[in-house]
């Protein structure tokens, strides 16, 4: 798995274009004359990925953990059905676990074999979690990958590593931070980012938040 | 298959490269291929399963240099080829020459956030009981089959516990094949880093698999 870049390294200029280019335009043009594709299709789907379907849905479903301790429990027994109360179903998201850190255990998770993600709840994958490098580590040495993260746990806290091998989906409920107990869900789904909920970092604490993003208490 | 694919434990790949402020697509063909995978997929001309069967089996100095998107075109012009969509000819030379093969559907427009809501849901009928419950211990099968499987290498031939029971799911190795869902029960089996790595793996590890019921031997 080398990156995503590559390709536009060989372009001379942005009028040219690259091999990878050229041959997915070819791939869309055939697809779409033999009727198998719609582009207006085409158009929707990458759409909905950019503008609907992303991390902030995970935020939400967080927050409301952190928040509502009735949904918590929801959330620890059917994920799936308790992430359908906000309306995030379907692909890539049909069979959803939500577990917990706790101050005892720090969950991770990864697709060793390809780059299964709740894509309801997160969206699309980022290049790193779909790379040879993460994909390969986190089974073996989790805390090696966690301090190219900058995160670093207590000493004696237990790793556990969720290889997504199958259709079920892992969302991580980061621990929420120490002085927020007077949060909205609102203010709290600001501190849970993308790598929170696969494991990648912490929450971010209330003092770590950049100012335009401070909730006004 | 042993592909490049299957990465637990494999080592020597160096720092894991992070982009801040990454955009779910770099350049517009990125985009092109995402779209025209998930649309492709939606024709119902192959499952999940053949569709990942088709990018692990490039070879795998091919698979190791390639960008994820990449990957997915080159999966995706195997996949259209196998199941007659297209033809040699017409990918090399972009435009159709031969009449268009009936496919099951065709994704519409205004048929996308229904189709994205529901997915595909790959549990069945539980017809039969489970022959493992929560805290049996099992020892993962030594196998290395040549088509599709979803017990990485890494966890081949090691001893763990049943963790969880998810159910009746449709079982990779076969649906990739073409051969039937074939369901069966899946379970989320959980191993000490120690029991995969041996002895130098970290005692404060414990791995997660979720591994269907072909994959397991009673301890």
């Amino acid at each position: 798995m080398s990156g995503h870049d590559h390709d536009h390294h060989h372009a001379h200029d942005h009028s040219e274009l690259s091999e990878t280019e050229l041959r997915v335009r070819a791939l869309e043009t055939l697809l779409t004359e033999k009727g198998y594709v719609d582009p207006a299709a085409l158009d929707v789907l990458i759409e909905t990925y950019e503008t609907k379907i992303g991390p902030k849905n995970g935020a939400r479903v967080v927050a409301k953990a952190w928040s509502d301790p009735a949904y918590r429990d929801r959330l620890l027994t059917d994920a799936t059905a308790a992430i359908a109360e906000f309306g995030f179903t379907g692909r890539q998201g049909e069979h959803m676990v939500a577990v917990e850190n706790t101050p005892d255990s720090h969950n991770m998770v990864v697709c060793t074999l390809c780059s299964c993600y709740p894509w309801t709840v997160l969206g699309l994958p980022p290049v790193w979690y779909k790379s040879a490098p993460y994909r390969s580590r986190t089974v073996r040495d989790p805390g090696s990958v966690l301090a190219e993260f900058g995160v670093t746990l207590p000493a004696g806290t237990d790793i556990r590593v969720w290889d997504s091998t199958a259709e079920v989906r892992y969302l991580i409920i980061p621990m929420r931070p120490a002085g927020t107990e007077d949060w909205s869900e609102d203010q709290l789904a600001e501190l849970v980012s993308r790598d929170s909920m696969i494991g990648t970092a912490l929450a971010t604490r209330p003092e770590d938040l950049s100012n335009d993003l401070e909730p006004t208490q | 298959m042993n592909g490049a694919q299957d990465l637990g434990g494999q080592m020597g790949f160096g720092p894991i490269e992070l982009e801040p402020n990454e955009p779910n697509f770099h350049g517009k063909w990125e985009e092109r291929a995402f779209a025209i995978t998930l649309a492709m997929g939606a024709t119902g001309s192959w499952n999940l399963d053949a569709s990942r069967s088709a990018r692990e089996s490039l070879p795998p100095a091919e698979y190791l240099s390639s960008s994820y998107y990449e990957i997915w075109t080159k999966g995706l012009e195997k996949l259209c080829l196998g199941a007659d969509l297209i033809s040699q000819e017409e990918l090399a030379n972009g435009h159709m020459k031969n009449p268009a093969k009936p496919v099951k559907r065709v994704l519409s427009a205004a048929d996308v956030a229904a189709t994205l809501a529901k997915g595909g849901p790959v549990n069945r009928p539980e017809t039969r009981a489970a022959s493992y419950k929560i805290g049996d211990p099992i020892r993962t099968k030594v196998m290395h089959p040549e088509g599709h499987t979803r017990l990485p290498r890494y966890a081949r031939g090691c001893v763990g516990v049943i963790e969880a029971i998810h159910g009746v799911h449709v079982f990779p190795d076969n649906n990739a094949a073409g051969t039937g869902e074939d369901p069966q029960w899946l379970y989320g089996v959980v191993f000490n880093g120690p029991d995969i790595w041996g002895p130098d793996g970290d005692p404060k590890l414990t791995l997660r698999l979720d591994l269907w019921e072909p994959y397991l031997d009673r301890l």
